[in-house]
């Protein structure tokens, strides 16, 4: 792939990433870093790519390294998120009018 | 069999996988926006995350040699897949969620880490085959050792504090910024020696090494209150370090990925900023708390104002009888782990008809949300809890504002006192309630080492104690009543 295509779809990323990131309440900031923290284990499919190219022990070694790391990256991310965003949960019982807007909510 | 290997090997057949792997990232993460859409946009995610490995697992190298070439490659890749599983799978279902500031760092820092190994195998390999790439790919590949390598240590650092197997209050050596900038010229400095036509393994380890020192010696003197900027902003540059990877290998999902990851850390670190009212630039330069230069000296003027200390049984008829409540939590909870002694003393006093609502300060805790990750596990419910903007205003018709280990964010000083060092950051207008109880350890000063008005607030009064032992304590009481 030629350098520009490469570029503009840099430039273009970037400018999805801000607009899907750029309203996010609160709540949800852990699980977002998590989940974004997960997807940069991205770097593993760059430890694959490589690993049969190179040749001697120091480089093969470094890159079994770097999968293994992706790896973590990736795994433990993604699990993380999982079990942080499998706790959030909506109000169980509305018996206060307490809940502002969520009037009609029903969580019985 | 070549013909039926050919078609999946086909550089178009996993680009198109590529398209749909990074599709779902962007779906994923779209979903990861919204509670009620979260758990499924990070299932997608991961579905994503599986996909682009296994096209790249099918499918060629940069110079066109298939992923798996040999069985030994193959058995590399495996022994990889393998240690990272053992590793990854226990740490993250183990792991306590008053731990999770600091076990994403280290998930952060291996990816950065990742990056580093790959670029520094990948020149090896340039070396190897006929000297220094071409530039387009030479750039990219040592763009990627120095974020990668600066991500990695500065991550690992980041992890050991929060761990506490480092002091968290910020280390400073004399001369720090002089020595960081030495550092990062150096690291400069050799990636254009590289660049313009040195071929040295030798000077890409000085880059990879100058980085290493950088990233430790950027995070040491960075106090702990100032952590959600840097985990966010070493999430940044991981992604950052991915996406120049995937130019240098000319990888379209390494490239979309991680810039996706870049802009949206961005986002975060500027809001987390934003948040306290500081730059950037100010938080890296680090030594913040330090003390020195606080307006109020510390310790000095407690003699002629006095705090009022109070009892359990007191807190629980204060509680009990009012109308609404706000509890402001902070890094204190956390410590203490009181999450779920916070969620039965809440429940008790629903049972006696109180409103209780949470107040959140964006950056309360060592990581962005972190207290709403405590609370959630302690099952409160996040409608409970209450954005900065929407509980201020709640504040003048509050009876009690309970604080339970938190102190610079409520801090009537950032409003009134134009001297102090935290002057201008948006705080949680807890002095606004008509009464105050702040559960503090002790009498201490806040992280930051700035002292606290709201103490010797007439209406505000403190119960010293283990944050957890305290609410349990004024559980109790109130359930007496």
């Amino acid at each position: 792939m030629d350098l520009l295509t490469e570029l503009a779809i840099l430039v273009l990323s970037a400018f999805v990433g801000f607009e899907v990131i750029s309203k996010v309440p609160n709540t949800l900031h852990t699980p977002l870093m998590s989940g974004t923290n997960a997807i940069h284990g991205i770097v593993l499919v760059g430890g694959l790519l490589v690993v049969s190219e190179v040749s001697g022990v120091l480089s093969k070694v470094l890159l079994v390294i770097a999968i293994a790391f992706g790896t973590i990256n990736v795994i433990g991310g993604f699990l993380v998120t999982d079990r942080m965003l499998a706790m959030f949960k909506r109000k169980p019982d509305p018996v206060k009018e307490a809940a502002d807007q969520t009037g009609t909510e029903d969580g019985k | 069999m070549t013909l039926a290997t050919a078609w999946f090997r086909s550089p178009d057949f996993v680009n198109a996988l590529y398209i749909v792997a990074f599709t779902l990232f962007i779906i994923g993460l779209r979903g990861l926006t919204g509670p009620n859409t979260a758990v499924r946009g990070n299932k997608i995610a991961a579905v994503g995350m599986v996909i682009a490995v296994v096209a790249t697992l099918i499918g060629e190298g940069p110079s066109g040699i298939p992923v798996i070439n040999s069985a030994e490659d193959a058995w590399l890749i495996l022994l990889g897949l393998v240690i990272g599983t053992a590793v990854g799978i226990p740490a993250a279902v183990k792991v306590k969620m008053t731990a999770v500031p600091q076990m994403v760092a280290l998930f952060n820092g291996v990816g950065g880490g990742a990056v580093a190994l790959i670029s520094w195998a990948e020149y090896r390999h340039a070396l190897e085959t006929g000297g220094n790439p071409e530039l387009q790919v030479l750039i990219p590949i040592l763009f990627a050792a120095i974020i990668g390598s600066v991500s990695f240590w500065g991550s690992n650092i980041a992890f050991g504090k929060l761990q506490e197997i480092l002091p968290g209050r910020p280390i400073q050596l004399p001369g720090q910024q002089f020595i960081n900038l030495a550092l990062l010229l150096t690291a400069i400095g050799c990636a254009i020696a590289i660049a313009t036509g040195s071929e040295s393994e030798g000077l890409f380890i000085g880059i990879l090494v100058a980085a290493a020192l950088l990233g430790n010696l950027v995070v040491l003197p960075i106090g702990g209150a100032d952590m959600p900027v840097v985990i966010s902003l070493l999430n940044a540059f991981t992604g950052l370090s991915a996406a120049a990877a995937g130019i240098a290998l000319g990888n379209t999902v390494l490239i979309v990925a991680g810039m996706i990851v870049g802009a949206s850390g961005t986002i975060l670190t500027n809001l987390m900023a934003v948040a306290m009212n500081r730059s950037v630039p100010s938080i890296i330069a680090g030594g913040f708390g330090g003390g020195g230069g606080a307006a109020a000296g510390p310790g000095d003027d407690h003699g002629d104002r006095t705090v009022r200390s109070t009892s359990a049984q007191d807190v629980a008829i204060q509680l009990a009888f009012a109308r609404l409540v706000v509890i402001v939590p902070g890094y204190g909870m956390a410590v203490a782990q009181a999450q779920h002694a916070v969620k039965e003393l809440t429940r008790v006093l629903e049972g006696k008809g109180v409103e209780v609502k949470f107040g959140i300060h964006p950056v309360a805790g060592r990581m962005p949300g972190h207290m709403n990750v405590l609370l959630a596990e302690a099952d409160v419910p996040y409608d409970q809890l209450k954005e900065m903007d929407d509980i201020n205003p709640e504040f003048p018709r509050t009876d009690v504002t309970l604080v339970i280990g938190a102190n610079d964010v409520t801090n009537p000083a950032a409003k009134d006192s134009p001297d102090s060092p935290i002057y201008g950051m948006p705080i949680l207008e807890v002095d606004q309630s008509a009464a105050t109880v702040v559960l503090k350890r002790s009498m201490g000063a806040g992280f930051a080492g700035i002292d606290n008005p709201l103490f010797y607030d007439p209406k505000t009064s403190l119960l010293f104690g283990d944050a957890k032992e305290s609410v349990s304590e004024i559980t109790a009481e109130v359930q007496a009543l």
